[in-house]
This record gives C-alpha cells, structure tokens and sequence, in this order.
C-alpha cells in the first residue's frame, strides 16, 4: 500500500479511537455541572453520591482523551507536513488558541475537581466544575472551527504558486466565523452532550434492572433523559441547518450523502438505500421533493446533482451515503427511545419495563455510532479535498515519510490502542459494578472532611 | 490590533522558547518523579504517595507541551512540518512514551492486584524515562544541526539522530529532570519516604553537574554555530554567570535543609539553560548541517505578520490569565502530600 492509504488509514483510526471520549467529556462535563448544582441548591446527599461517581467516569474518559489528543495534535506535522504549511497559518492559530483558552483551564480545574473535595469549599468546587466543563467546551470550539475552515474556507488569501502555495488569514473573525463553522460547532456540542446523557442514562438503567442503587439510578436516568432529548432535539435543528450550509457550501458532498445524480427539482430525500456507482442510480425508500424542501424550503428547488461534479471531484458516493444515512438513522432512533423514556417517567413505569431498560442501556451505543458516522461522512464527504477546493488531500502528504514508517506506527498505535481500550472498558465496568458509595451521602454544608472516613471495603 | 514596528518574528522565537521551557519546568519534575518511581521506593503506599504528588498538576504540566506545539505549528508551520515529518519514527515513539505515562498514573491504583499494579509501574517509569531521553536527544539535534535539504525538507534518517552529541544531551535532560524530580519530590514528601528521597538527591545533582559539564565541554569543541553567537555577543555571559550560580545554589540550599529554596534554583537552572540555548540558536530554530543556508530561521519560516499579531493579541489575554489560575492551582494544592480516598 503506498503512503496515502496508509496515513489517512492511520489518521482515521487514531482520530476515531481518540473521538470515542472527548464527546463523553464534554457531555458529563455539562452534566456534572447540572448535578453539582442541584447538589448545593436542594443539599440532597444522593446528588453528591452521584457527582462523586461521575466524576472518577470523567477522570477515566480525560485520561485516555488527552493521552490520545496529544497523538493528533503530532500527526499533523508527522503524515502531512505539506498539510501543515499550507494551513499552519490559518489552522495554527485556532489549535494555539485552543491550547490556551481550552486546554490549560480544563486541566489545571481538574485538580480541583478530582481531587479538591476536601481542600476547598462546595462553593469553590462547583466553579472549578464549571470551569473543566467550560474548557472542554472551548476544546470543541477551537477544532472544530479548524475544521469548518477545511469544509469552508474564509478570510484567507493564497500567497505563491505551486508546490510553495499557502493559505494566509486575510481576516481573523471572517476565518473563525466561516460558513459552517456555528452551525458544525451547535451540532457537535449536540452530539456531545447525547454521549454523555446516554452514559448516565445506561448506567442508571441497568441498576434499575438489577435492582441496585434505586434512588442513585432513578435520578441518573432521569436527568439523563431530560439532557438527551433536549440534545436530542437541538442535534435535529442544527443538523437541518448545517445541511442546509452543505447544499450552498458543498453541493458536491451533499450530493454525494443522498445519491443525487441529476440537478433537478423536487429532489427525493432517502430514508435508506444503495447507490451504484456503476450504473449511476440510487435504489432505496425515499420521500419525492424532500430533499429540495429540507434543502431550501421548497419542493421545486433544483438540487445539484453528482452529474454537474466533475468525476475527479466527487467524494466516494456510497459510503458518504450510508454513513449520512447512519448517522440520521441513530440520531433518530435516540429521539424516540428518549421520548418513551420520557413518557413512561411520566406515567410512573419508568422502572417497571424491562424491555425500556434494556433498551435504554444500550442506549449509551447510540450516540457514539451517530457521533463517529457524522464525523466519517463530513470527511468523507469532503474529499478529494483535504482543504475544500484549494488542497487535495493527496498532495498533503509529509514528503519524507516512508510507507515502512507508516506501517510501523500504525502497529504501534493500533497494539497501544487495543490494549488502553481493553483497560478502559475494564476499569469502566468494574466502576459500575462497584457502584455509588454509600459514604459519599453527604450534605454540602456539614464538614467535608467527614466524608472520608477510612474506606469500607475493597475498591474492586 | 496593529504592533507598529514591534519585530513579531524574534518574540514568537521567544514566546515558543517561553512555552517550551515552562514545559521542560513543570514536566520536567513530573518526568523526573517517574524516572525515580522505580528504584527510589519500593511499597505500595510509597509509590502511591509518589503519584499523588504530582497527581492534581501532571495533566496541566503536559498543556504546556500540547501548546507549545501549536505554538510551533501557528507561528513557524515550516518547522512544525519538517521537525515533525523528519523526526518521524522518534515522535512516534515519544508519543508512545507519553501515552504510556499519562495513562498509567490514571489506571494504576484503580485496581489492587499486584500484577497490575507492577505492569503501570513499569509503564509510569519506562514511558518517563523514555520520553525524557527523546525530549533530550531533540534538542541535542537541534543544537547540533540536521540535515535540510534546498525545499527545507529534512534530508537526512532515523538512524543519523542518534550521534554521540545527541545522546549525550538525551543523558544530560534524564539526569536533569531526575534530579529536579527528585528535590520537587522531598519538598511534597515527610518521614520514611522523604528519607529515601534525600539519598538520591546529590548523587542525581553530580551527575547532572559532571553531564553538563561534559554537554558544555563537547559543544565548544564541536558546536561551532552556538560557540560563535557567544563569541559575536560576549554579553551573553551576563546570562551564564547566574545559570552556574543557580546550578551551584541547589546543592547549598539541600545541605541547608531548605528543599523549597533548592526546587526554585532548580527551575531558575532550567530557564538559563534553556535561554542559553535559545541564545546560541537564534535565529534559527532547525539549524541545516552540512547546508547552514538552508536552515530554518524565525524569518524564513514563520506564519505571516498578520497571522503572528492575531496570535499575540491571544496569547497577551490568556497567558497571564493560565498563569494566575495555575498558580492558585499549586497554592491549593501546597504542602505535603497525604494518601485519602480520591487520591491515585
């Protein structure tokens, strides 16, 4: 295999294994925030019980995402050097930003947050979770208005020619602001927010179905359930309205995401389906002028089809089509399951449907399915491009690097990578078959130090 | 915002040799732990107290290291892609070592059985102790030059990174980290543990001494480049007089009982040695041997004016505000270090 296949092979595997958990960060980022908070406002023990757990969740996801955040951040410069100069002077500057306004507060709050609970007052404890939650928000500010940059460039120029050419920001604010950059960055955060919900969510369940920690479970599930389905909803709009900037933006992916071949009008949306390339058809269940009305509002908007694309423009059809279709499938499978939850709350059954609880604990799946799926077909969707329209993706290369190297850190990080995700699930599991400690019942304002007590029992 | 005249290219040179030293200070102990948590303690509860003494700040510490190499990429992307694209096999495996280390201080005391625990053990060590000595041989090949070619490619294989110069700076950086590792150890630690801390502390400053010595002796002989920017500006010496004076300094205050005073000559050692460096380097960041007319500069490489000022304006609002937080972080976190239930 040549070093084209083997980098994007490389970077799509670490970039997928380390997207497994800053998505799990920023969402019991926000839900610690929530939780911590009722804490202080109805000084209810059981919500202290369950920041405490959350929190050594949080650590275990922040570990493995910084450790494998760092490899990104690396690969740039080590597989696609010439990437890197072409856009060090756009890109750059959003990744230091994100290093300093993101980065350093998440991890300097950290401490305060894991291992601060004695050390400062409630008070002072839930603003250090603010903060860690804040920063990891701002992480997803940072990357993912670099890579709306990638989809849409704005506020550069192009200085020299050929093999010296380069971006150069003309106007910072147009760059941060560009066309895809808000509507990317709400749908994301969305995304994020369900992964860490349906964490909670999963976990309150399945105590419910082994009877455990009722009260624990019951308040899990049901914050979840509120957190998922309100992220839920918010992932629908601002994925409507980010394809709606994919219609103006990139005609080309948007084709490619729902097989369209001929620029016509009341194009057809498709529930599921196959795309021949061969052939040039698309077969599968599909709504007649859907795509045109989601697209711009009306059904008799022409829609530009794969046809009008250049052939050496087009992106992989199929498989931007079906991992679109995924994403779409789950994200929406998840509303639904969150509204039975939520009504079966409502009727007071929520504990009493196996088969809900169930469901509701593979819940956690969902989102990471969607979150990846998304993430493939908005890269996938891009290419032939690395930059859309000015680099292609195979002239990003790093021009030194050997096949050989390649392959060698590919089994370098795929060995690493397998046995951190064996550990990972492993102390995961053990932490919730250990469950909520009963010593972590305790009210915000009687003495903190109180609360740890020489420890009962073993931590397995 | 518009800096007049202000030459952005020489206070990017510095802003990257700031960021890269503050990591060098603060990782650089974290390292240093971890170099010794192997052979200067050996119970459970020892090795625990060890972790936890770096744990609240470990994770802030290797920031400095992720935006430094923003950094690098934002203001000089020429050599952020050829260092990177060069060194390739080199950071791979420094991202291995990193990796290793990070999540082994997580993972290790989350489950009691001894085997494991030994396995993140040697993890915490061996990815420590590695990752210092590539940190080393870096730098000791930027100092030393690499090959570049015309299109200001690296040029050269894995294999040449591995001179005797290089080496011997990889040495010198595990000697250095260690010992800063280990008086930043003494000053967390009390009773048993902080006695067995204290036997490592001056065998670890010699070796430091006679390593630098050794570094400083070979790049006079052989580094000509940096040899020649002290000989162009002798004012440089201003500098060297208070690196050897801090140097000296850590011993005394260690006699003197004083580990505090001894950790902050320690990192005051650490700035001047990095100064020193950034001195004999600039104005280049990858120097080209055998080439010199190829090498990378802080002119020939940098971002665009525009894209360097965009980038102060940043780094004038959130540096000093991380500064302040960090600070309150380690103040919050004072004292000596005691093992409780969230502890590692």
């Amino acid at each position: 295999m040549d070093v084209l296949i083997l980098s994007r092979l490389q970077f799509a595997f670490t970039v997928t294994f380390h997207y497994l958990y800053p998505p799990l960060s920023i969402g019991l980022g926000l839900l610690l925030v929530i939780v911590e908070g009722l804490w202080l406002k109805t000084r209810n023990p059981v919500y202290h019980q369950m920041a405490h757990f959350w929190t050594k969740v949080f650590a275990l996801t922040f570990a493995i995402g910084v450790a494998t955040g760092l490899v990104m951040e690396f690969e740039f410069g080590t597989n696609w050097a010439t990437y890197s100069r072409y856009v060090g002077d756009v890109f750059g500057s959003a990744l230091a930003a994100e290093g300093i306004f993101a980065f350093f507060l998440e991890s300097g709050f950290l401490a305060i947050l894991l291992f601060g609970w004695n050390k400062v007052g409630p008070k002072l404890h839930f603003f250090a979770t603010c903060m860690v939650a804040l920063g990891a928000h701002f992480s997803a500010v940072w990357i993912v208005v670099a890579n709306s940059w990638m989809q849409t460039p704005a506020g550069y120029h192009i200085v020299g020619e050929g093999m010296t050419a380069r971006a150069e920001i003309t106007d910072f604010w147009a760059m941060v602001f560009n066309p895809s950059s808000m509507d990317r960055l709400a749908h994301t955060l969305a995304g994020c927010w369900q992964a860490g919900a349906w964490l909670m969510i999963s976990v309150g369940a399945f105590y419910l179905i082994r009877r455990k920690h009722k009260e624990f479970a019951l308040r899990s599930v049901k914050i979840g359930l509120i957190v998922a389905m309100a992220a839920g909803l918010f992932t629908a709009l601002s994925g409507h309205s980010s394809a709606q900037g994919v219609a103006k933006n990139q005609p080309a992916k948007l084709a490619a995401f729902e097989g369209h071949w001929n620029t016509e009008p009341d194009a057809p949306l498709f529930l599921m389906g196959w795309v021949d390339t061969k052939t040039e058809t698309t077969r599968g269940i599909s709504l007649p002028g859907m795509l045109s009305w989601l697209a711009y509002g009306d059904t008799k908007a022409s829609v530009t089809g794969l046809h009008d694309i250049p052939a050496d423009e087009r992106p992989p059809i199929n498989f931007s089509f079906q991992l679109f279709h995924i994403m779409v499938a789950v994200g929406s499978a998840l509303l639904v399951l969150a509204a039975w939850g939520l009504w079966a709350w409502r009727r007071g059954t929520l504990a009493e449907s196996p088969l809900l609880l169930w469901l509701l604990t593979l819940g956690v799946l969902g989102p990471q399915i969607a979150n990846q799926a998304g993430w493939w077909a908005a890269e996938v969707g891009r290419q032939p491009w690395i930059v859309y329209k000015l680099l292609r993706t195979s002239d990003a290369l790093s021009k030194v690097v050997t096949a050989n190297q390649v392959v060698a850190s590919m089994v370098m990080f795929m060995t690493v990578y397998a046995l951190l995700f064996a550990v990972f699930i492993f102390l995961l599991n053990s932490k919730i078959q250990h469950g909520p400690d009963d010593e972590d019942l305790i009210d915000p304002y009687e003495k903190l130090s109180q609360g740890f007590k020489a420890k009962k029992g073993d931590a397995s | 915002m518009s800096y007049g005249h202000l030459d952005l290219n020489t206070v990017w040179f510095v802003i990257v040799g700031v960021l890269f030293t503050g990591y060098v200070i603060l990782d650089g102990f974290d390292l240093g732990v971890g170099v010794l948590h192997l052979f200067a303690v050996h119970k459970d509860d020892d090795r625990r107290i060890l972790l936890n003494a770096i744990g609240p700040v470990w994770d802030g510490n290797e920031v400095w290291l992720v935006t430094g190499g923003g950094a690098l990429f934002a203001a000089f992307p020429a050599v952020y892609a050829t260092v990177f694209s060069g060194f390739y096999i080199a950071f791979m495996a420094l991202l291995c070592a990193l990796i290793f280390r990070a999540v082994a201080i997580e993972f290790r005391s989350k489950h009691p059985s001894k085997l494991w625990r030994r396995f993140w053990d040697f993890s915490f060590a061996g990815g420590s102790l590695f990752s210092s000595l590539l940190i080393g041989v870096a730098m000791g090949n930027l100092a030393w030059g690499v090959p570049v070619a015309a299109d200001g490619e690296f040029a050269g294989s894995f294999i040449g990174l591995l001179h005797p110069y290089a080496l011997l700076m990889g040495v010198t950086t595990v000697a250095l980290f260690a010992m800063h590792g280990a008086i930043y150890l003494v000053m967390k630690t009390e009773g048993e543990v902080q006695a067995r801390i204290e036997r490592w502390v001056n065998p670890l400053i010699i070796a430091f001494i006679l390593c630098y010595a050794l570094t400083t002796l070979a790049t006079l002989l052989y580094v000509p480049h940096i040899t020649e920017a002290f000989r162009r500006e002798p004012w440089f010496f201003v500098l060297v007089i208070p690196l050897i004076l801090a140097i000296a300094n850590i011993p005394r205050e260690i006699s003197r009982k004083k580990p505090f005073s001894a950790f902050l000559s320690s990192c005051f050692s650490m700035v001047g040695l990095m100064a020193v460096f950034g001195l004999g380097m600039y104005p280049n960041l990858v120097y080209s041997l055998p080439n010199p007319e190829n090498s990378l500069t802080a002119f020939n490489s940098a971002s665009s004016q525009k894209t360097l000022g965009v980038m102060l304006t940043i780094a004038l609002i959130g540096v000093p505000v991380v500064i302040a937080y960090t600070a309150s972080i380690y103040y919050i976190f004072r004292g000596k270090v005691k093992l409780h239930k969230t502890s590692y």
